[in-house]
């Protein structure tokens, strides 16, 4: 596993490398906790309840924090949700719970999000244990893949009583929550403390270890009971023009997990261009400005309001300094051997089609001189290892019935291995629904086995 | 502007506000910033043989993030010599001699001390005197206090002896702790008393600390039971004060004391029939300040409604209080809920769901909660209109029933007739 940064200090929330500056959200003090846990109505039912995949209770754990059962709290928050640490930090909660809050009409939704990482950080802080396995039932249970969707399903499992065993090809569990995020908004500390969460519920965890090269899907078939495919997506794809072999030229993925690690990323130069208009898009952007460059810009072949971006990220990138070219796709990388330029073309969108693809406009041709190029254009399905396992897939995206069992009985599938592409962008809250939802079938899945 | 000012049984004040007999009346110092804040006039904090007090003193009970909605304490009357009460007595009333200052006095039951007491405090200028039969802690213990207040018979007689001796005039401060007040205002106005103030504290524990399992205000980890006032006595006062106020054999007028906090608090101890009031916890909170805001509603409120003076409003609400047997039977209201205005928290669904009749209908309508009210069931009880927390969302609407107003009272005649 990838030790946690020292710099981190005490605090879980420290930068996860140098230079890349304060924590985006500061903890909320203990007036306001009070004052927001308070003014919190108590709904029936509440709307933000419904609008979070997880079901999180949360007028439920609000109002434990207010009588000050805080370990009830956080309870409410991690049964729902085995994510609750990183889904603090990382939620789109203005597209969510506080988008559904009945204040929100008055533009004063209850800060739940916040209220959310108070109940957490107090775990954090007081080393409790909320959850035990459960009796031992003797099935065996292998994940393929140790992110949120993975652990949620382990998380899951353990409390039922199945053995379970997660296989991470990575050093380190947590997946994009440990290496894909900027550390100014998810720590690697908090990343890796919410995975020991599961862990020590009595998780077999072998890192390091990739399925199909280093142990066989058939050798899992043969040793576990079920198997769950929570393998995530693949790298950010080229973008299939000249020039991207070039130095400077960066997955953002790869860029983000060095930055957030502390590890070197080289010489960015003076001036960094990054494609693609996402969330990963504006962590990358923010990330390499804080690494001290001096232009970052962001180009996009659409236009603003195509963003995929939540409005709140684009407002950050904005507040960070960034700079945005908007209808213009890149058409070369320039340079000898290091990136020196890019060269773009102007797109429109076609007139009264907002949804189309956009097109090309002949001859308007521009050349940007950069330094270094950052790819951010969502990330590759694992097509190739899915059909060699015999998994079906529809472009890449697995298969699964109601019960998310794939085509190949006995395997299961959760998390961004099984997200509908779309505008939309994958939510770290979601894997953990569908992580706790895949347990719940296994378990019927097993039970029913153990009946016929 | 209205004319704000108040004549308590011939005590004259700018205003109707006046200071309770409390921690802050207990000196010159304190009394003289109260009056350049605007109070109309101080109740001073009660004198007598001057006692030891305790630390700590004071308990406050909180509602969420609202501190003091209560308060109860265990702080006895003065502690400092009579004669630098009087002094100080002496030079507020001649910096502000158009305020009210009223002696607070509480005295063993004994004709000659209560004279003495009388004579001396009635030589330093007040304008008149409070009979402290109320305090329920300390004092009470040693046959004052409370002690007094609970025996109809002893505030008469007190009342008796003071009033052989005042030349101003006396008000008796009456406890709460008894089961019908009315017998207590009854005796003091059988006694003489010019008027009755009204309440006093109620007898209280306001918590304990369930960490230590010390109650609180602690003593060195024992307490006592206090007297607890603030905001949340305000409706045990509003009805002693009115039952008071509509008693045939309380002749005389009333001070109101319970909670008051502000000037709407006020009017409506004046609606159901005190002459003035006072005020403590909420200074005790925020400060002699409170008093600008006060006079400032209060005067907006009248000039509003064309309210030229205080007796435009003292009592005009008094007899609409009632036996349960003199309510109408066929008055019928049902909630309505504005669909514009509602939240779609669904408060009002689980309360009557809950707790009341089961008349509000809960529809998702694309994922949110349509809430309407089943009119043919609903009782009209209000609860759903309590919880909702939006101004005005529900209202309970008329129903004409058709039917002439009719209480139970009418309906058991003419069932017995």
């Amino acid at each position: 596993m990838a030790s946690p940064n020292p710099a981190a200090g005490a605090s879980l929330d420290g930068p996860g490398g140098p230079n890349l500056g304060a924590p985006i959200h500061k903890p909320l003090t203990e007036l306001e906790v009070t004052l927001e846990a308070n003014r919190c109505l108590n709904c029936y039912d509440a709307p933000c309840m419904r609008a979070c995949p997880t079901h999180i209770d949360v007028a439920s754990f609000i109002g434990k924090i207010a009588t000050g059962n805080l370990k009830g709290s956080a309870r409410v928050i991690l049964d729902a949700n085995p994510m609750g640490a990183s889904c603090a930090r990382v939620c789109p909660t203005e597209e969510l719970c506080e988008g559904a809050c009945v204040y929100k009409k008055d533009d004063t939704p209850i800060r739940i999000g916040d209220l959310q990482r108070y109940s957490i950080d107090w775990v954090m802080d007081h080393d409790v244990d909320l959850f035990a396995p459960g009796p031992v039932t003797g099935k065996k249970v292998a994940i393929i893949g140790g992110g949120p969707a993975g652990l949620s399903a382990a998380r899951d499992l353990r409390r039922i009583g199945h053995a379970v065993t997660i296989f991470e090809s990575r050093d380190g569990l947590n997946g994009l929550n440990t290496y894909g995020i900027v550390p100014f908004r998810l720590s690697t500390d908090v990343a890796l403390w919410e995975a020991q969460q599961v862990v020590k519920l009595g998780v077999d965890v072998r890192t390091g270890v990739r399925v199909g090269v280093d142990v066989s899907m058939d050798s899992l078939m043969n040793d576990f009971d079920a198997v769950v495919l929570a393998c995530g997506m693949g790298n950010v794809p080229k973008l299939g023009i000249p020039g991207e072999d070039l130095l400077n030229v960066w997955d953002a993925l790869d860029f983000i997990e060095r930055a957030k690690l502390g590890k070197s990323v080289g010489q960015l130069g003076n001036h960094v261009a990054v494609i693609g208009a996402g969330n990963t898009a504006i962590d990358a952007l923010t990330c390499a400005k804080r690494l001290g460059v001096e232009r970052v810009t962001m180009y996009y072949r659409r236009g603003e309001e195509q963003m995929t971006a939540y409005q709140f990220e684009y407002e950050f990138a904005k507040m960070e300094g960034i700079e945005f070219r908007f209808f213009c796709a890149p058409r070369r990388i320039i340079g000898e051997v290091h990136v020196s330029a890019v060269e773009f073309v102007k797109t429109a969108i076609p007139a009264g089609d907002a949804g189309a693809a956009p097109v090309v406009v002949p001859g308007s041709e521009f050349v940007e001189p950069v330094s270094a190029v950052i790819r951010a254009i969502g990330q590759s399905r694992l097509h190739d290892t899915f059909s060699a396992v015999g998994i079906e897939t529809d472009g890449g995206v697995v298969c699964v019935d109601d019960a998310l069992q794939t085509s190949r009985k006995g395997v299961f599938a959760a998390g961004d291995c099984i997200f509908e592409k779309g505008m939309r962008e994958a939510m770290v809250v979601e894997a953990a629904e569908q992580g706790k939802l895949v347990a719940r079938s296994i378990d019927a899945y097993l039970r029913e086995g153990a009946r016929t | 502007m209205a004319d704000l000012r108040s004549n308590l049984a011939g005590i004259k004040s700018p205003n109707p506000f006046w200071l309770a007999s409390a921690p802050p009346t207990n000196s010159g110092y304190q009394v003289m910033r109260a009056f350049e804040a605007g109070w109309g006039g101080a109740v001073w904090k009660t004198l007598g043989t001057p006692i030891v007090n305790v630390t700590s003193r004071f308990a406050g009970l909180n509602w969420k993030q609202n501190k003091l909605i209560g308060l109860n304490n265990i702080e006895l009357i003065t502690d400092r010599p009579l004669e630098d009460n009087l002094k100080e007595i002496r030079e507020c009333k001649a910096a502000y001699p158009d305020r009210a200052i009223i002696g607070s006095l509480m005295e063993v039951p004994d004709r000659a001390i209560w004279h003495e007491l009388v004579k001396r405090v009635q030589d330093s200028g007040v304008d008149g005197f409070e009979l402290n039969f109320g305090c329920p802690h300390g004092m009470s213990e040693r046959g004052m206090g409370s002690a007094v207040g609970q025996q109809p018979d002893m505030v008469q007689k007190t009342t008796e002896w003071v009033m052989e001796a005042a030349e101003v005039p006396v008000i008796v401060k009456l406890t709460p702790n008894i089961t019908d007040v009315r017998h207590t205002a009854r005796a003091a106005s059988r006694g003489g008393a010019n008027a009755v103030s009204m309440i006093n504290t109620i007898n209280s524990i306001i918590g304990v600390d369930i960490g230590s399992w010390d109650p609180i205000p602690s003593v060195d980890g024992m307490s006592s039971h206090g007297g607890y006032c603030g905001p949340a006595v305000k409706p045990i006062a509003l009805n002693m004060v009115n039952e008071c106020a509509r008693d045939p054999e309380v002749t005389i007028p009333i001070s109101g004391i319970g909670g008051v906090s502000n000037w709407q608090d006020a009017v409506e101890f004046l609606l159901l029939g005190a002459t003035n009031v006072q005020v403590c916890t909420a200074v005790m909170h925020h400060g002699f300040r409170i008093v600008e805001d006060m006079i400032d509603g209060l005067n907006n409120y009248m000039d509003a409604r064309g309210i030229a003076s205080l007796d435009e409003i003292i009592g005009k609400a008094q007899n609409k209080i009632t036996t349960w047997e003199n309510l109408n039977l066929n008055y019928k209201l049902i909630a309505e809920i504005n669909q514009e205005t509602c939240i779609h928290c669904s408060k009002c669904y689980i309360a009557c769901e809950d707790a009341a009749h089961q008349c509000i209908d809960r529809k998702m309508v694309d994922d949110v909660a349509i809430l309407t009210v089943d009119a043919a069931h609903c009782v009209g009880c209000n609860l759903c209109m309590m919880v909702c927390p939006v101004e005005d969302c529900i209202e309970m609407a008329r129903v004409e029933t058709g039917l002439p107003p009719e209480s139970w009272k009418q309906r058991s005649q003419l069932v017995t007739s």
